[in-house]
């Protein structure tokens, strides 16, 4: 168990390093893709199995795809791709200090359960979480299906040439 | 490599939200900061697994799958502004979008 949350943590962190480092956005996509697909192994790990399927089917699947697809239409050529260094030294501080607060914070923070506790066979499970999803959150579901209209009639309209 | 703890999982997931938090603050490229928003959501359901595997209640798959929901929404309106901007500027550069600043 242990094992495997190293090596999934390393490759979710390499595949992370790996997209804001390349200069093409075509292997940053691709490594991102490994960061999401680790992600959904440590999902897994983590008893949640339907974010696991959704990880992996919405994020890995339709998101990348997209993406993907967009960078390949956008055919972009290679001096588009250069970039002017942006290297302000006082952003630089103030991430770090948010950085180390941060961990400061995790590491302070001593109401937290440090171990695991039993679980039902139906946590996590598409059953378990469908069944909690529409009868505690049915109202904010609701409003997810709106959002998504929402986003639906805004990208046709965006892409639109003549509206 | 002793037992796997909350902080194990909740470091990694402040690891991954600053690579995302770097992707945004210091690379120029649309798409780049666009996928590093997507890192930094990821990073933050995470969190929200952990807390619900910790805590043995399934509010935070439910909030993940909302966080998801949400990235979808985003990823296409984004996507669709992406090609606008490339379509009617040519370039996918911060820096070249300037047009509300100057």
């Amino acid at each position: 168990m242990a094992v495997a949350f190293y090596i999934l943590a390393f490759f979710s962190v390499l595949g992370g390093v790996l997209m804001v480092t390349r200069r093409n956005p075509l292997s940053g996509a691709f490594a991102l893709v490994l960061s999401l697909v680790s992600l959904a192994g440590l999902f897994a790990g983590l008893a949640a199995e339907f974010v696991f399927i959704l990880q992996v089917l919405v994020y890995a699947g339709a998101i990348m795809v997209l993406i993907i697809f967009t960078i390949m239409l956008l055919n972009l050529n290679p001096n588009e791709m250069y970039e002017a260094p942006v290297g302000r030294f006082h952003t630089v501080v103030l991430v770090a200090l948010c950085a180390v607060g941060l961990a400061a914070f995790i590491q302070v923070f001593s109401q937290l359960p440090s171990a695991v506790t039993a679980i039902g066979p139906d946590f996590g499970s598409i059953e378990g979480v469908g069944e909690f999803m529409l009868t505690r959150y049915l109202y904010p579901f609701e409003l997810v299906s709106a959002l998504l209209l929402v986003a639906i009639v805004g990208v046709v309209l965006l892409a639109k040439k003549v509206i | 490599m002793g037992e796997i703890t909350i902080h194990h999982y909740l470091y990694l997931s402040a690891i991954l939200f600053f690579i995302g938090v770097y992707g945004v603050l210091f690379r120029r490229n649309l798409i780049v900061m666009f996928m590093s928003i997507e890192l930094m959501l990821n990073a933050v359901n995470l969190s929200f697994i952990t807390f619900a595997r910790y805590s043995s209640s399934m509010d935070g798959h439910v909030i993940a799958f909302f966080v998801m929901a949400l990235a979808a929404g985003e990823a296409g309106v984004g996507l669709a502004i992406l090609v606008m901007v490339f379509r009617n500027r040519a370039t996918v550069q911060a820096d070249d979008l300037t047009l509300m600043r100057d």
